[in-house]
C-alpha cells in the first residue's frame, strides 16, 4: 500500500479509536452516571440538582464570574497589547516582557501570591495593622470581588497576547491610510484597529472564558462562600453524591460548550488581507510630557500587576515565624530553599512532577504529531473529527476530566477500555496529558498544514522515502511549533493543581499539593519558595523552546 | 488642487542617508512622476509629502501652505498606497466613504457623492461588494477612488500599477491617465518604470540614490539626459571608452571602437571620455565606417536589437529591421548622428548640452 493509504486505512482509524477511548469515553462515562444509578435510568439526580437553590446559585455564579472575568481581563488585556505597541513610552519594551509573565506563573502559585499581598495577613493588611494599631485584619479579601480581582489580573494575559500577536502582522499601511483620509487616532482605533483585531479579542475573551469557568484554585483559596460549579464539585463528591457531583459537571460543560459557541459566533472568521507581516512603528508621541505620563502609568500598571509575584519572591526568602506583625518582613533567611533542597521528603515532589509533566508532554506531542500527518487534508470528515477530539478537552473543565477519569479507570472491564489505574502512578500523567492536548494540538495541526506539499514532492523526486521526507523535511520544520508546543504543554502540567488534586496518590503527589500543605500547616516561606523554583522551571521551559525555535 | 513645493528635503534612517536635498515645484494639475530605481527613496520623499515621516531639515509646501510640521492627518493627501491597504472589513462603498466623514454631509449626500467617486473609476454600483472579493484591478481602482473621494489637495500614488498583471497594466495606466486628466488633480506618482514614467507624466524627477538627477518632461531626460546615470536609467544604451578628436558646432566627436562619433557633451570635455550611445544611434551600411560582428539578435517585433561586437572587443546595441542581420554576420556600421552622449571619463558628469 502507498503511505498514503496506509495514513488513511490503518492510522487514522487507530487514532481516532485512541481519541474516541482517552477523550470522548471518560466524559460519556460522566454523562451516564448523572442518569443511571443502581443498574437503572432515573432523573433523581438531575432533579436533585434542578431543585436545590445552592446549585443554581453556583450556576449561576460560574456564569457571572465568567462574564465579569472576560470583561475585565479583556478591558486589561486589550488597552495593555495595544499601549505597548502603538505608542511609545521609556522602557517600552521592558514593560512588553514584563507583562506576559503572568502566563508563565502555575495557577495555584499566582493565587497564593495574591494571598500573600492582599490576604488577611498579607503584606497590605499588615501595613494597614499596622499603621492604625489594629489587631484585627482590616478586611477579608475573600468572596466574589476577590477572585474576580485575580482574574482579571492573571487572566489578561490571554487578550494582552493574543493582541500583540495579531498587532505584529498588522499591515500599518492601514493606520496611515486612516490617517491620510483624514481619521483621528480615536476614529482609526474604533475604526479600523479594532473591528480587525476582533478575531483576537474573540479569541482572549474565549480562553478566559473557559479558564474562568474551570478555575478552581482561585475559588477554592478565595471563594469563601462564593461557590463556583468546580469547587461545588468536588465538595459534592467529597461528600460521597456521586450523581449529583455528575449532573454539577455536566452543567460545567454545558456552560463551557455555550461559550464555545457563542465564541464562533461573535468571533466569526478573520478577516482576509489584514496582515501583511509588517507591525506598525510604535507612533512617537510628540510632546515629552505625554511620554512621560503614558510610560508612568505603564510602569504603574505593570508593577502593580507583578506585585504578587514579586511579593512571592519577598515571602521565600521570610524565616518562619518571623514575620508577623510589622508590614514588610525583618528577618531574612535562605532556609526555605534549604530545607527544599535537603528534605528528600520536600524534593520528591519535584521529580514526580517532572517526570509527570515530561512524560505526559512528550506523549500528546508524538499524539498531535500523529493526528497532525494523518489530518493534514482539513476537508476530509475523519480530518475533522481528529481535530475535533483533540480538541474536546477545551470544553470540559480540568476538574471535571479528572473525574471522569477517576470513573474510568476505576473498574476493570478490558473491552471496554477500562482498566483500574486509579492508585497507580499513571493516571495523573494521562489526565494531564489529555488535558494539554487542545493546547498542543491545534497549533501543530496548523503548523503541518501550512507546510508548502511541494516540499514533500521535491523530496519525493529526490529519492527519499516518506519517513526520510518526514524526519529530513517535515520535522525539522515543524520543531519551532512543536517545541513551543511541547514546553507549553508541560509548564501546564508542571503547575496543574485542579486535576491533581482530586486523582493524586502519596506516591504521585505533585509540587502544587505540597504547595497546599506547606500553606495549611502555616509555612508559608516554604510554600513561597517552592512557588517561585515552580516558576523558575516553568521559564526555563519556555526560553528552552524559544531558543529551539531560534536556531531551526 | 494646488501646487506642491518642496525645499531641500532630507531624511536619513540610523545613518544612511534616504533622501537628500530635494527641491521640487509641481504646479497646480501637474502629474510629475518619481522615477528610480528600487531602493532610490521614492517612498520615503512620497511620505516626507504625506506626513507619514517626520524630515531632518527642509520643507513641504502644499498651496504655499507650509506644512512641514503638521501632521498627516491635517495635510489633506489623497494616498494610493502600493498594496492598496483598503480596509478588509468594510464593503467597498465604506472603503471610498471613510475620508469623508469628517465632512459630516446627510447620509444621501454622501452617499451620491460615493457613487459618483465610484463611477469615476468605472465601478459604479459596486457600493456594498467586499473589497476582499474584488479582483487586483478592481482593488486598485477602488483605492483611488477612496483617495479622491474627499477631494484631496494633492494625489499621492506609490507604485499603483505594480500589483497588476501584465495584460491589465497598459490598460489601467491609460485609465488612469484619463482619470487624472479629467480631474486635472496635482499628482505625484513614483514608478521605477520609465515606460509608465513616459506614459504619464508630464515631467519626470529623475531620483538616485535620494538625489535628484534631472527633473523635466520625457523628452528631455531622453534627448538630453544631464548625467550617465539619467542617460543609462531612461531608455536602452551601451557604453564605450573613447577620446574627443574634435569639436564640430553643437557636436563633438568621440572616436571609440573603431569608428568616430557625433555626440552631445558639455563644452569643456576634452581628453578621455564615457560615451553612452542609444540603439538608434547606430545603423548598419554596407559601406560603415565601423566594422563588427553580431553576437545575438532580440527581436521585439518591428524592430530587433543587435548586440554587434567592434574591434577592439567592445560591443553596443544597435536597433534595426528584424531581417538586417542574422547572429554571426560580419557587419559595417555608421553612426547616425542622433543619440550619442559624452561625458568627462574621470567620472565628475560635465553634463550634456
Ligand atoms: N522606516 C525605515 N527605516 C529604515 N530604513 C528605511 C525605512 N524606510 C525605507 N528605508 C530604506 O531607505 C531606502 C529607500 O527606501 P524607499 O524609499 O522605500 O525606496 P524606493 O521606494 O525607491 O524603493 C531603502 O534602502 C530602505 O531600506
Ligand atoms: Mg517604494
Amino acid at each position: 500500500m502507498k503511505s498514503d493509504a496506509v495514513l488513511r486505512r490503518i492510522v487514522a482509524p487507530l487514532l481516532l479509536l485512541v481519541l474516541a477511548w482517552l477523550v470522548v469515553e471518560p466524559v460519556a462515562l460522566v454523562a451516564l452516571d448523572a442518569v443511571r444509578s443502581g443498574g437503572e435510568w432515573t432523573l433523581a439526580a438531575v432533579r436533585a440538582f434542578v431543585a436545590e437553590p445552592n446549585e443554581w446559585r453556583a450556576a449561576l455564579n460560574s456564569l457571572w464570574l465568567a462574564l465579569a472575568s472576560v470583561v475585565l481581563a479583556g478591558v486589561l488585556g486589550v488597552s495593555l497589547g495595544l499601549l505597548t505597541r502603538l505608542t511609545d513610552f521609556p522602557g517600552r519594551r521592558i514593560v512588553s516582557a514584563l507583562l506576559a509573565l503572568p502566563a508563565v506563573l502555575p495557577p495555584l502559585v499566582g493565587v497564593v501570591a495574591f494571598l500573600f499581598l492582599y490576604g488577611e495577613s498579607g503584606i497590605f493588611a499588615r501595613a494597614v495593622m499596622a499603621s492604625t494599631g489594629a489587631d484585627t485584619p482590616p478586611w477579608r479579601f475573600e468572596g466574589a470581588g476577590a477572585v474576580v480581582l485575580i482574574h482579571a489580573t492573571t487572566m489578561y494575559v490571554y487578550s494582552y497576547l493574543l493582541v500583540r500577536g495579531a498587532l505584529a502582522t498588522f499591515d500599518p499601511a492601514l493606520l496611515e491610510a486612516a490617517t491620510a483620509l483624514g481619521a483621528g487616532r480615536w476614529r482609526a482605533l474604533r475604526t479600523v484597529i479594532l473591528p480587525l483585531l476582533r478575531p483576537a479579542i474573540g479569541n482572549g475573551a474565549l480562553l478566559t472564558a473557559l479558564s474562568s469557568l474551570a478555575s478552581f484554585s482561585a475559588p477554592y483559596v478565595f471563594g469563601g462562600g462564593f461557590r463556583v460549579l468546580p469547587t461545588e464539585i468536588v465538595s459534592t463528591r467529597l461528600n460521597g453524591d456521586i450523581s449529583i457531583a455528575m449532573v454539577e459537571t455536566l452543567a460545567l460543560v454545558a456552560l463551557s460548550l455555550v461559550a464555545l459557541l457563542l465564541a464562533s459566533r461573535l468571533g466569526g472568521a478573520a478577516t482576509r488581507g489584514a496582515g501583511k507581516g509588517l507591525a506598525p512603528a510604535p507612533r512617537r508621541t510628540r510632546s515629552r510630557r505625554s511620554r512621560v505620563a503614558i510610560g508612568a502609568a505603564m510602569w504603574g500598571v505593570t508593577l502593580w500587576l507583578l506585585l504578587p509575584h514579586v511579593t512571592l519572591l519577598v515571602v521565600s526568602f521570610v524565616r518562619q515565624g518571623a514575620w508577623t506583625t510589622t508590614a514588610l518582613p525583618t528577618a531574612w533567611t535562605a532556609g526555605n530553599y534549604l530545607t527544599l533542597i535537603t528534605d528528600p521528603v520536600r524534593w520528591r515532589p519535584f521529580g514526580t512532577s517532572l517526570w509527570m509533566a515530561s512524560t505526559a508532554a512528550a506523549a500528546a506531542g508524538l499524539l498531535a504529531l500523529a493526528v497532525g500527518v494523518t489530518a493534514r487534508d482539513p476537508g476530509r470528515p475523519l480530518s475533522r473529527w481528529l481535530e475535533g477530539g483533540l480538541a474536546l478537552p477545551w470544553a470540559v473543565p480540568g476538574t471535571v476530566y479528572a473525574i471522569a477519569l477517576a470513573t474510568m479507570f476505576s473498574v476493570l472491564q478490558p473491552a471496554a477500555g477500562r482498566f483500574v489505574l486509579i492508585g497507580t502512578l499513571w493516571l495523573l500523567p494521562l489526565a494531564y496529558l489529555i488535558r494539554s492536548l487542545p493546547v498542543i494540538g491545534r497549533p501543530v495541526v496548523a503548523a503541518i498544514r501550512g507546510l508548502d506539499p511541494a516540499l514533500d514532492e521535491a523530496a519525493a523526486s529526490l529519492g527519499a522515502g516518506p519517513w526520510r521526507a518526514f524526519g529530513t523535511v517535515t520535522l525539522p520544520l515543524l520543531a519551532p511549533v512543536l517545541a513551543g508546543a511541547v514546553a507549553l504543554a508541560f509548564v501546564m502540567g508542571l503547575g496543574d493543581f485542579m486535576t491533581s488534586i482530586i486523582l493524586y496518590t502519596y506516591d504521585t503527589r505533585p509540587v502544587s499539593l505540597e504547595i497546599l500543605g506547606a500553606i495549611r500547616q502555616g509555612e508559608l516561606g516554604v510554600a513561597a519558595a517552592y512557588g517561585v523554583v515552580l516558576t523558575v522551571l516553568s521559564t526555563g521551559a519556555f526560553l528552552a523552546a524559544e531558543r529551539s525555535r531560534r536556531f531551526a | 488642487m494646488s501646487t506642491v513645493r518642496l525645499a531641500g528635503l532630507a531624511k536619513r534612517f540610523d545613518t544612511t542617508a534616504v533622501v537628500s536635498d530635494v527641491s521640487l515645484e509641481i504646479a497646480e494639475g501637474e502629474l510629475v512622476a518619481l522615477l528610480g530605481p528600487s531602493g532610490s527613496g521614492k517612498t520615503t520623499l512620497l511620505r516626507l509629502i504625506a506626513g507619514f515621516e517626520p524630515v531632518d531639515s527642509g520643507r513641504v509646501l502644499l498651496d504655499g501652505d507650509d506644512v512641514t510640521n503638521r501632521p498627516a492627518l491635517e495635510r489633506r493627501c489623497g494616498m494610493v498606497f502600493q498594496h492598496y491597504a483598503l480596509f478588509p472589513h468594510l464593503s467597498v462603498g465604506e472603503n471610498v466613504g471613510y475620508g469623508l466623514a469628517n465632512e459630516r454631509l446627510p447620509r444621501p449626500a454622501l452617499d451620491a457623492r460615493v457613487a459618483e467617486v465610484l463611477a469615476m473609476v468605472d465601478l459604479k454600483g459596486f457600493e456594498s461588494r467586499a473589497v476582499t472579493a474584488l479582483s487586483g484591478g478592481q482593488q486598485q481602482r477602488v483605492a483611488l477612488a477612496r483617495a479622491l473621494a474627499p477631494r484631496p489637495r494633492v494625489l499621492l500614488l506609490d507604485e499603483p500599477l505594480s500589483n497588476l498583471d501584465p495584460s491589465l497594466r497598459e490598460r489601467t495606466r491609460g485609465e488612469l491617465r484619463d482619470l487624472v486628466r479629467r480631474t486635472g488633480i496635482t499628482t505625484v506618482l513614483v514608478t521605477h518604470e520609465q515606460e509608465e514614467a513616459f506614459d504619464l507624466a508630464d515631467r519626470i524627477a529623475l531620483l538616485h540614490r535620494g538625489r535628484l538627477e534631472q527633473v523635466g518632461a520625457p523628452e528631455l531626460l531622453y534627448d538630453e539626459p544631464a548625467t550617465p546615470f539619467v542617460a543609462g536609467f531612461v531608455g536602452r544604451t551601451s557604453s564605450l571608452r573613447g577620446r574627443v578628436v574634435a569639436r564640430d558646432g553643437d557636436l563633438t566627436r568621440v572616436q571609440a571602437g573603431g569608428g568616430v562619433w557625433p555626440a552631445r557633451a558639455a563644452l569643456d570635455v576634452t581628453g578621455d571620455v564615457l560615451l553612452l550611445i542609444r540603439p538608434e544611434a547606430t545603423r548598419f551600411a554596407t559601406d560603415g565606417s565601423i566594422a563588427g560582428t553580431v553576437l545575438r539578435r532580440r527581436f521585439a517585433g518591428a524592430t530587433a536589437f543587435f548586440s554587434v561586437r567592434l574591434a577592439g572587443g567592445a560591443e553596443i546595441e544597435v536597433a534595426a529591421a528584424p531581417a538586417a542581420a542574422r547572429e554571426g554576420d560580419a557587419v559595417r556600421l555608421e553612426p547616425t548622428g542622433v543619440g550619442a552622449h559624452a561625458w568627462a571619463a574621470d567620472g565628475i558628469a560635465g553634463g550634456a548640452s
